[in-house]
């Protein structure tokens, strides 16, 4: 700030983000976006993966700077050379993606987070100053706990808190319910919006939910690939005419309806228990049948088990006792057994957990079947044409965008990466298959294509496990869910039946 | 007793001694390295900076006639050794562990080159302090003359062991080995904190070394380390990044490997490589109890190219 300038207002700071164009090389990622964020307001930011938000909080942030364009805070245009330019007139940002060290304790975190840590910190000073600082907040958590032993929620509420103990006046929220049960969602934005009305706050927060946009923004801003598709007051609009914004003309996949009859067990968990890399119990004692023409959900919050549980059964763990039965066989997870049940995966993240990164498209596509015909002669020669003729023929099927079957899948987009594993996973015959949050992350479009697989291999007779963070997409999808929480199943119920505050208190341990 | 002859009470003083004197260099090789690693960066290139210090500080004590000065010179040329290695793992797509082998080879050429002409002279040596004056056994004076070094170190350890805890740069190096997200976010140069991290790491690998040519054995010559400087860095995995820890694991490492002399000298001729490679068994042995394929290292800092 230049010495002699009349400094900011007091109170809630407006951000103006007047025709923002940015460029990555040839890329256009943001092309003459305005946001209007008024002081004093909550204000979301709606949009699709790729749709530019965050590239538009960053240029705000200083994390990049626009191409064309200006940031103005509280009416007056600011040259926001890096965050910590941002920081010092007062804004601040909460990531998707904690930012809090796991290693440290909540308490340490937050004096880090200071611009003027002091050189050596009287611990005992600054954890007083900092329990004063609690009582005045609406939400508590426990200072001296690591960060690694508190719960997502819990950390997400240190997130909002540390950005409220370095006095931000402009908050912007990346996603922030993502990893939330939607009660603990409903608390920390109800208390934000309380704060937002009370004075002294305004929010930005990116998000993708429309029950949050209706429920606590006063304003909103679409953006689609880069431009602004729309914006205005959360009133005058409708989820609808939201999510038609969000996706412009584009054509959805149209999910078969829910038909075939229930079959025969066909995955059979018994008192399944595995550990994590940490060497703490995650998975204890599940047990659980899933039969063909059926799709059984795992609710829960992150990081309550799904993974290591998931992990088992892709084979990428070892479990700690008890079983795993296919059609009452015993399974390991070995590639015969894997064959011979016509077993198909969707683990998350398909880029580490599915693919091999640097290999084509092509090889990715074959692996279940590479080392038999025709794609291999005699167990151990490879017909390059075969593979290449395959894959042509899923990459068609399944629209994946590639620029050739060759092409190494790691340049591909989450959503492309998620279809090419469900095009080898879908693509024969499946009796059992296991998902784990397929859809995170990826645009509407893709969502839609997924969801549609997923019902028709139920349809055809498979037994799916679905696991999923994403409450909305298990009721779609599941005949029955289950809620795992610290490692156990301890609630279940009809998805055509199911209570969304129940199965919510169930997520959150009550 | 007062004749000398104490029977095989020789045998836990020598290894006291022992323990303290070959600990020494272990001591600093493996604090610094702590500082690096908890920075999120492993330089093996600390054999040869160890190496490097040893022959600065015995060139540098030769001419100047001060070890002090020396020990300044070895810390100098480490510090300098460890700014190039973080300056090279600062640019794009550069693997710390392969520059690391690259430096080690690069440190003990260097030092093999420059220090020729100082394996004839004779340079000045650290001082000892006498604990042992209240005694007329010569042994327990042995075993008491205790250099100034390790007592520096003795020091040294509990107080990175707070320094990590309770001051801006203790949580500044934690929190860019955590997480360099977090400290960019923040709005801190992670590549910066790393470059001095592993500047201080280098200083006292340094130092490490002077101890060696100044010390014990007190000369320079190009076998003097043998591998010194590269078990440090495996005892900071030992040690779980824990200061204090890395002097117990110094010491433990060190009265180890006085026992095959300590044996020899009242007699026990019969398996005396094997007790010489005590250290090592110890190692392996510690290692293979504490570490587990399903279970990531307890204490290890996230962003280490090792647990990445």
């Amino acid at each position: 700030m230049i010495i002699g300038e009349t400094p900011l207002p007091e109170g809630p700071l407006g951000v103006d983000a007047v025709a923002v164009t940015m460029k990555f090389g040839d890329f256009l990622a943001l092309d003459n976006v305005a946001l209007k964020v008024r002081p004093g307001s909550f204000h979301a930011l709606l949009g699709e993966n790729g749709a530019g938000k965050s590239t538009l909080v960053k240029c705000i942030m200083g994390y990049y700077h626009a191409t064309e364009g200006d940031i103005m805070v509280g009416g007056r245009e600011q040259a926001i050379a890096n965050p910590k330019d941002a920081h010092a007139l007062g804004l601040g940002m909460v990531y998707q993606h904690f930012t809090l060290v796991p290693a440290m304790t909540v308490a340490e975190n937050l004096v880090l987070a200071r611009d003027d840590v002091p050189a050596i910190v009287n611990w005992a000073k600054e954890k007083q100053e900092l329990e004063a600082f609690l009582a005045r907040m609406p939400f508590k958590v426990p200072l001296n706990a690591r960060v690694s032993d508190i719960s997502a929620g819990e950390r997400q509420k240190c997130e909002i808190l540390k950005q409220l103990y370095l006095r931000r006046r402009f908050l912007i929220l990346d996603e922030p319910t993502s990893v939330l049960t939607p009660g603990e969602a409903d608390e920390v934005l109800g208390m934000l919006r309380d704060m937002v009305v009370n004075g002294g706050l305004t929010i930005l927060m990116i998000t993708h939910k429309f029950r949050e946009v209706m429920a606590f923004a006063d304003e909103v801003t679409i953006l689609r690939r880069g431009k602004l598709a729309g914006n205005g007051k959360v009133a005058d609009l409708t989820p609808d005419s939201m999510a038609r914004m969000m996706i412009g003309a584009e054509e959805l996949t149209v999910q078969p309806p829910r038909v075939g009859q229930l079959g025969e067990a066909r995955l059979e968990l018994s008192k399944l228990c595995a550990i994590d890399d940490a060497g703490a119990v995650a998975v204890e004692n599940v047990s659980l049948t899933v039969r063909g023409g059926e799709i059984v959900g795992i609710a829960g919050v992150s990081g309550n088990g799904q993974r290591q549980l998931v992990e088992v059964l892709a084979g990428q763990r070892e479990a700690e006792s008890g079983e795993v039965r296919v059609r009452g066989d015993l399974y390991s997870a070995s590639r015969e057994e894997m064959r011979r049940h016509k077993m198909s995966l969707l683990p998350e993240e398909p880029l580490r957990n599915a693919c091999v990164g640097g290999m084509s498209v092509a090889d990715n596509l074959a692996f279940r079947e590479f080392d038999r015909a025709p794609f291999a002669s005699k167990g151990w020669w490879l017909n390059r044409s075969a593979f290449r003729k395959d894959a042509e023929r899923k990459i068609g099927l399944y629209k994946i965008k590639t620029r050739s079957p060759d092409t190494p899948i790691s340049a591909l987009s989450g959503g492309n990466v998620q279809r090419a594993v469900l095009a080898r996973e879908l693509g024969g015959e499946v009796e059992v298959l296991i998902a784990a949050n397929p859809c995170f992350g990826l645009d509407f479009a893709a969502v839609a294509q997924i969801h549609a697989e997923i019902m028709a291999a139920r349809n055809r007779g498979a037994a799916v496990l679905l696991v999923s963070e994403d409450l909305d997409e298990l009721l779609e999808l599941s005949d029955r869910l289950v809620v795992m929480f610290h490692g156990q199943f301890v609630h279940e119920a009809r998805a055509s039946e199911a209570d969304l505050t129940e199965i919510g208190r169930h997520m959150a341990g009550h | 007793m007062s004749d000398g002859s104490l029977g095989l009470w020789t045998v836990p003083l020598a290894v006291f001694g022992g323990a303290i004197r070959v600990s020494t260099p272990f001591l600093f090789v493996s604090l610094g390295e702590c500082i690096t690693e908890r920075s999120g960066r492993i330089n093996l290139g600390l054999e040869g900076t160890l190496v490097m210090g040893a022959m600065s500080a015995y060139g540098i004590s030769y001419l100047s006639g001060s070890p002090w000065l020396g020990v300044l010179a070895a810390g100098i040329a480490g510090a300098m050794l460890g700014a190039l290695h973080a300056g090279i793992c600062s640019l794009p797509r550069v693997n710390d562990i392969a520059v690391g082998i690259a430096l080690m080879l690069f440190g003990t050429g260097l030092a093999f080159y420059l220090g020729k002409p100082l394996i004839e002279p004779t340079a000045a040596r650290l001082p000892a302090i006498d604990f042992g004056w209240w005694s007329d056994v010569p042994q327990v004076r042995a075993a008491l003359r205790i250099n100034v070094l390790f007592l520096i170190g003795l020091a040294l350890a509990p107080i990175l062991y707070w320094a990590f805890k309770t001051t801006r740069w203790g949580l500044l190096i934690r929190t860019a080995g955590e997480s360099s997200d977090a400290a960019r976010a923040m709005g801190y140069s992670v590549l910066a904190i790393r470059l001095r991290a592993t500047m201080v790491g280098g200083f006292l690998s340094g130092i490490g070394g002077s101890f060696l040519s100044l010390f014990y054995p007190g000369s320079w010559n190009e076998g003097l380390s043998s591998g010194q400087g590269i078990t440090a860095v495996a005892l900071v995995i030992f040690a779980r990044w824990d200061p204090m820890l890395c002097l117990w694991a110094s010491l433990a490492f060190g009265g180890a490997a006085a026992l095959g002399p300590a044996l020899q000298s009242v007699g026990v001729t019969s398996g005396y490589h094997l007790f010489n490679a005590a250290p090592y068994i110890l190692t392996l042995a510690i290692m293979i109890i504490t570490c587990s394929p399903k279970r990531t290292l307890t204490g290890a800092p996230a962003e280490l190219s090792i647990t990445r």
